[in-house]
């Protein structure tokens, strides 16, 4: 093996041209337009004005946008809740249960995260909205309308991530196998008991990482909302809406401000994410 | 190191064949039965409301939209760019990949933290974060905004991680003996990287590369700002649905979506059987 080592660790002109190619590379496309970011986000929006944190936090303290904040972490929240239950659930039936069309459920699951979400929000709108889409109008004759409402956002929103918790359990459930389920089937455990004591505690890890993941998506969801949503300030303006919003408006300090905020999420889900992988591995 | 921060962009794993040990119990038949339910309101009654609305007016009428200049125009636009930026991914993601699992450098964890950023910010601060380098008021005096450059920049950006993480796990698992004898053989390292490297990676560089392209071909959020939606210019599909729905042509918009969705359904289908192609080949 030494020599492989050698091998494979020879360092020729080549092996640095590539490494300041992939360096430079990476740093004019992402790394120096998220330093650019930041430094607007704490710039003073006109010469004369205060910038840095206080300038920050006043842009976000505005109450337009403490709404959009606070309707993307409502609709995030619902969507991941939904998310979670449906897909432990669905994860559970398809790897260790019988039933004819199991192969095409397993496919169709996985359909919505290549769907494009502008598909997503046409989709909703032609079935639910009144006046053009096929349930509509009943729905409204019972008084319940999704499009332009909270329920249509979380809907949207729980369309787009929906495979994000089913992909994390389903190898998960398949590499433990079912002899310890069946074992404390066969002792006389009911389904529930031998899904809190034995299903559960293997699967913990893999749920926590797909909430996260479907929390990071929810959170920056923006195709499929804005398509369904009326999107005006204080009726369904959403975090992701209101940046675009203002950028358009030409009020860019405060689109800068919330989009500064959905990049910290962003990457606390990258640190969070990379933490629980560590403590699934040891 | 071989951690994917974020959603692995790979195809789901795929549940096995045969099913589960267990026969459906009136329990777990209702939760099937309830899953089903949900799914189908939330996903597929949906997605054939998009497909019965582009249906509605017949296959002429479904021609014609697709057909119409504009809308070609910006069908056109949207392939040439997905093809363009693929090929691009294919070359630099599969070097990127190279230089972060084969060269040891100080920083290299943080480059490897860095590929996942374009995946886990949201779309439309994906949008912002390009233009406040490259945008009206860049620091580089390039305003990429309204012109094709930039939707090239945006496509650039959002699929990165994609041939990167797929390439990189299997670069990682190269045997390295076979290397090794080629090199003892007296091949020379781009030899050596042609005939025997290479035909290892083809499978993953296809794999990314035709996930990159889905994601390109769809991608609505990173354009919006970008994207002036100029007809003929820089009008990309998923704009061109925006745009009809807004001008209440439900047919149209449902014409194009369901262009969009053949094509994520094809990405589909060519992944299952690279995978299973791989598989096979163990």
């Amino acid at each position: 093996m030494a020599d492989t080592r050698q091998i494979r660790a020879r360092k020729g002109p080549v092996t640095y041209l590539l490494r300041a190619f992939v360096i430079a590379y990476l740093a004019v496309l992402v790394i120096w337009p998220l330093f650019e970011v930041a430094k607007q986000t704490f710039a003073p929006a006109d010469v004369g004005d205060e910038g840095g944190v206080g300038a920050f936090w006043e842009r976000l303290s505005d109450p337009s946008v403490t709404y959009a904040f606070n309707l993307t972490v409502t609709v995030a929240f619902w969507a991941v809740v939904i998310n979670t239950l449906f897909g432990v659930g669905i994860s559970l039936l398809l790897v260790r249960y019988q039933f004819p069309g199991r192969r095409i459920l397993s496919v169709l699951v996985d359909l919505p995260m290549s769907v494009s979400p502008v598909v997503v929000g046409l989709a909703l709108v032609l079935a639910y909205s009144t006046g053009k889409g096929w349930f509509g109008e009943a729905l409204a004759s019972v008084g319940f309308y999704v499009i332009g409402t909270t329920p249509g956002l979380i809907m949207a929103t729980a369309f787009v991530s929906l495979p994000l918790v089913i992909r994390e359990i389903v190898p998960v459930l398949e590499e433990i196998g079912a002899d310890a389920e069946m074992a404390a089937h066969s002792l006389g455990a009911n389904g529930w008991q031998t899904f809190r004591r034995i299903t559960l505690p293997s699967i913990k890890w893999a749920v926590v990482y797909g909430v996260v993941l479907s929390m990071a998506r929810s959170l920056g969801e923006f195709g499929a909302v804005k398509i369904v949503s009326p999107g005006a300030e204080f009726r369904g303006e959403t975090a992701t809406l209101l940046i675009q919003n203002r950028y358009t408006n030409y009020e860019e300090p405060t689109a800068y401000a919330a989009a500064f905020v959905l990049v910290l999420a962003s990457v606390l889900a990258l640190v969070v994410v990379s933490l629980i992988r560590k403590e699934d591995h040891s | 190191m071989t951690d994917t921060l974020v959603a692995p962009p790979g195809p789901a794993r795929r549940t096995s064949r045969s099913g589960g040990p267990f026969r459906l119990t009136p329990t777990s038949g209702v939760g099937l039965g309830v899953a089903l339910v949900w799914f189908s309101i939330l996903v597929l009654l949906p997605l054939a409301a998009v497909v019965g609305a582009a249906a509605d007016g017949g296959f002429d009428r479904f021609w014609n939209t697709l057909t119409d200049a504009q809308t070609f125009a910006a069908l056109r636009l949207t392939v040439v760019e997905a093809l363009l930026v693929t090929a691009v991914n294919a070359v630099i993601g599969t070097i990127v990949a190279w230089v972060l699992v084969r060269d040891q450098f100080p920083g290299k964890r943080i480059l490897d933290v860095v590929i996942d950023i374009p995946f886990a910010l949201p779309t439309i601060v994906a949008g912002l974060v390009l233009l406040s380098l490259w945008g009206p008021e860049s620091p580089m005096g390039i305003n990429i905004v309204n012109t094709r450059q930039g939707i090239f920049l945006a496509l650039l950006f959002v699929t990165l991680p994609f041939v990167v993480r797929t390439v990189q796990p299997v670069l990682i698992e190269l045997d390295a003996d076979v290397e090794e004898a080629a090199a003892s053989l007296g091949a020379s390292r781009v030899t050596t990287f042609r005939r025997i490297i290479l035909p290892s990676l083809v499978p993953a560089i296809a794999a990314g590369s035709s996930l990159g392209f889905a994601r390109a071909i769809s991608e609505f959020g990173s354009l919006v700002l970008i994207s002036g939606n100029t007809p003929y210019e820089t009008e990309v599909a998923s704009l061109k649905i925006l745009k009809f729905l807004e001008g209440d042509n439900q047919a149209g918009a449902a014409a194009v979506a369901v262009l969009l969705l053949v094509v994520a359904i094809v990405t589909i289908v060519i992944l299952d059987v690279i995978s299973r192609r791989v598989a096979r080949r163990g």
